[in-house]
């Protein structure tokens, strides 16, 4: 197959984007749960896998039913999604709640215990090797122009672009979003204010956590299996994109979510395949040590 | 079991506020109990295991100055674990350079390492600098694992010596694969390094430390030099971790570069909290804990990793200052907003 440079690099830039679409989503997360809390959630990488285990499980469910793909999907999505809402809003709870006046490195410890708690957990139930997934979606490819792009890059880019503008909707023109973003600068005055502060930082976990679990379905479509310790290194690239855009902040989310993707891509095409997953750190270095708040981040966190 | 406690007991008596002979007697007795330990141990899994915790404690220890003392959050940490170790498997691979000749550049090259990440690092603040960690332990990792030709890549760094020492009449004794010889040898590397933490901690620089980790103005414009003595402690945090690696390469004859993830980074951070920020015997305490409690959960098989996180919350919701924790911090630790 004797590709130009030109449709070389629009290949890589199609397969960047795909990856680009999945940190996103889970970036989004981080993002929006840092703002209102302040808090690395280290969990959040376990809850992206807990989603892809549970669409798992949905379309095994499904299966004797000859449903039509598209049908199967969205049962797979909404079941994942809010069971994974449910978990965040149970780890919020039970976890991080109680936390609330302790210091800070407390939450994070929690954290990582939860991580080590959901990962094992995940484990148990579903065994340690690889799991196959099946292939929801129909594998079609198109050939625009010498790029391949196949069905599920497809489904990926625009069901990602229709959530992030569901997000930005929701946090921008309604009451909860205001809630969110009035949180996130400052929970005292909210509180005065009658804002009920619990409840809106529950349901950002409870979002969060969606969209992680959707991000999941996604990568374990693309992949093709899921693993329980897939998180670790996902969730890890989730959250510097997060960084990278501004953490806190939703656009830098998406925006650094894609751009992560794009240089993986572009890198692995371009420089080596092996140092793939060292350029995200590199770049996330450099770029603090030049824009120490991120792309589009305003806010600092001044404790350490 | 009894002398383990006292082991215990004694090095914490060690680190005591104004050693009285009464302490002293239970120090003495502290370190013969770890002298004796090996002794009357069943067999030497059960030392290799307190030999690995041990390990940990120096990791532990040398945390601690970065993020108990200095108050930068590091979440690279085993980044410097890994240059230690490199450095000396390299030294003895390439050029057969013996251990106790080893140890030297391989404290030095990671706290040399620690330094340099400091020098540009600190510019960024707060969580940020925190991930500047984490990308940095990230890229050591897969550097060591990239860089084939000369670490051996992910099939590990084969035949690093083990240490050798004289003695008079018995001749030149290789530690080999035995387990007391590395029990002793990190026994007296957490001695002297525990000891030498709480001099140091104790001491000007030290009291920098502090100032700077409470208010970095207000120690600034009382006259710190606040960007060398931040240098400092991330200097002295890497070159601990460049010894424990150094010992931990000795032990092992194998590196490998999965041995120095980011878990392992976290791991010894929630050592150092669990056991309470900025203590001494906190961090040695939280190392024995978090290195023995997995082997100890052996019973549980497959729980056993999800037993460990749970404790790792309930510990930490149970005693928010960390189980040896109530140093003053005021704002490091305290201050969050609501």
């Amino acid at each position: 197959m004797g590709l130009t440079p030109l449709q070389l690099f629009l290949q890589q830039l199609a397969n960047g984007a795909t990856l680009g679409a999945i940190y996103a989503l889970i970036a989004l997360g981080y993002s929006m749960i840092y703002g209102v809390v302040q808090l690395i959630n280290f969990a959040h990488g376990e809850i992206f896998v807990v989603g892809a285990y549970l669409a798992l499980s949905v379309a095994l469910l499904l299966a004797p039913f000859a449903l039509p793909w598209w049908a199967v999907l969205a049962a797979c999505g909404l079941g994942a999604m809010a069971g994974c809402a449910l978990l965040g809003l149970l780890i919020e709870r039970t976890a991080y709640r109680p936390l609330r006046r302790a210091p800070r490195l407390n939450a994070l410890i929690t954290a990582i215990g939860l991580s080590f708690v959901l990962q094992n957990a995940l484990m148990l139930a579903y065994g340690a090797t690889d799991r196959m997934v099946p292939p929801l979606i129909p594998s079609v490819r198109w050939n625009l122009g010498g790029v391949s792009v196949t069905l599920i890059q497809a489904v990926i880019w625009a069901s990602s672009a229709g959530l992030m503008g569901l997000l930005q909707a929701i946090v921008m023109h309604t009451k909860l979003g205001t809630a969110m973003r009035a949180t996130a600068q400052d929970a005292t005055a909210c509180r005065l204010l009658g804002i009920p502060v619990d409840r809106v930082i529950a349901v950002t976990f409870a979002i969060g956590s969606a969209l992680a679990a959707f991000g999941g379905i996604l990568y374990s479509l693309y992949y093709g299996s899921i693993n329980f310790h897939d998180g670790y290194l996902t969730g890890l690239k989730a959250f510097t994109a997060a960084v990278l855009g501004g953490i806190g902040n939703i656009p830098g989310a998406m925006v650094g979510g894609l751009i992560l993707g794009l240089l993986e891509g572009l890198g692995a095409g371009y420089l080596s395949a092996q140092w793939k997953n060292a350029f995200a750190f590199i770049v996330l270095v450099v770029m603090l040590l030049f824009k120490p708040r991120g792309l589009l981040g305003e806010r600092v966190a001044e404790r350490a | 079991m009894v002398l383990l406690w006292t082991m215990v007991y004694g090095l914490w008596t060690l680190l005591m506020e104004r050693p009285s002979a009464l302490h002293l007697a239970r120090w003495a007795a502290g370190i013969g109990a770890a002298f004796l330990l090996p002794l009357v141990l069943p067999n030497a899994y059960y030392l290799d295991v307190l030999t690995t915790a041990l390990i940990f404690a120096l990791l532990a220890l040398g945390l601690n100055i970065i993020v108990g003392l200095s108050g930068v959050l590091h979440l690279g940490y085993a980044a410097f674990y890994a240059i230690g170790a490199y450095t000396y498997g390299l030294l003895s691979v390439r050029c057969g350079v013996p251990f106790w000749l080893g140890l030297v550049p391989a404290a030095l090259v990671a706290g040399l390492a620690g330094a340099a990440l400091g020098a540009p690092a600190l510019r960024v603040r707060g969580d940020y600098l925190a991930i500047v960690t984490l990308g940095f332990g990230e890229i050591v990792r897969i550097a060591f694992n990239n860089l084939d030709q000369w670490t051996g890549g992910p099939n590990g760094l084969l035949g690093i010596a083990h240490p050798r020492v004289w003695l008079p009449g018995r001749g030149t004794l290789d530690f080999g694969v035995a387990s007391a010889p590395y029990y002793y040898l990190t026994l007296a590397a957490v001695v002297l390094i525990a000891g030498g933490y709480v001099r140091l901690s104790r001491s000007r620089i030290g009291r920098a430390w502090l100032a700077i980790r409470e208010d970095e103005l207000a120690a600034g414009c009382s006259g710190i030099p606040v960007l060398p003595m931040k240098l400092l402690a991330q200097g002295c945090g890497g070159a601990v971790a460049g010894l424990a690696g150094a010992i931990f390469a000795s032990k092992q004859g194998t590196i490998t570069p999965d041995s120095f993830d980011f878990v392992l980074s976290v791991m010894v951070l929630a050592m150092v909290v669990l056991g309470g920020l900025g203590s001494t015997r906190g961090a040695i305490i939280g190392a024995l804990l978090l290195g023995v409690m997995p082997e100890l959960l052996r019973g549980f098989n497959q729980y056993r990793m999800l037993l460990f996180g749970l404790s790792m919350i309930i510990v930490i919701r149970l005693r928010p200052e960390g189980l040896f924790g109530g140093a003053p911090t005021r704002k490091a630790a305290h201050a969050r907003a609501a």
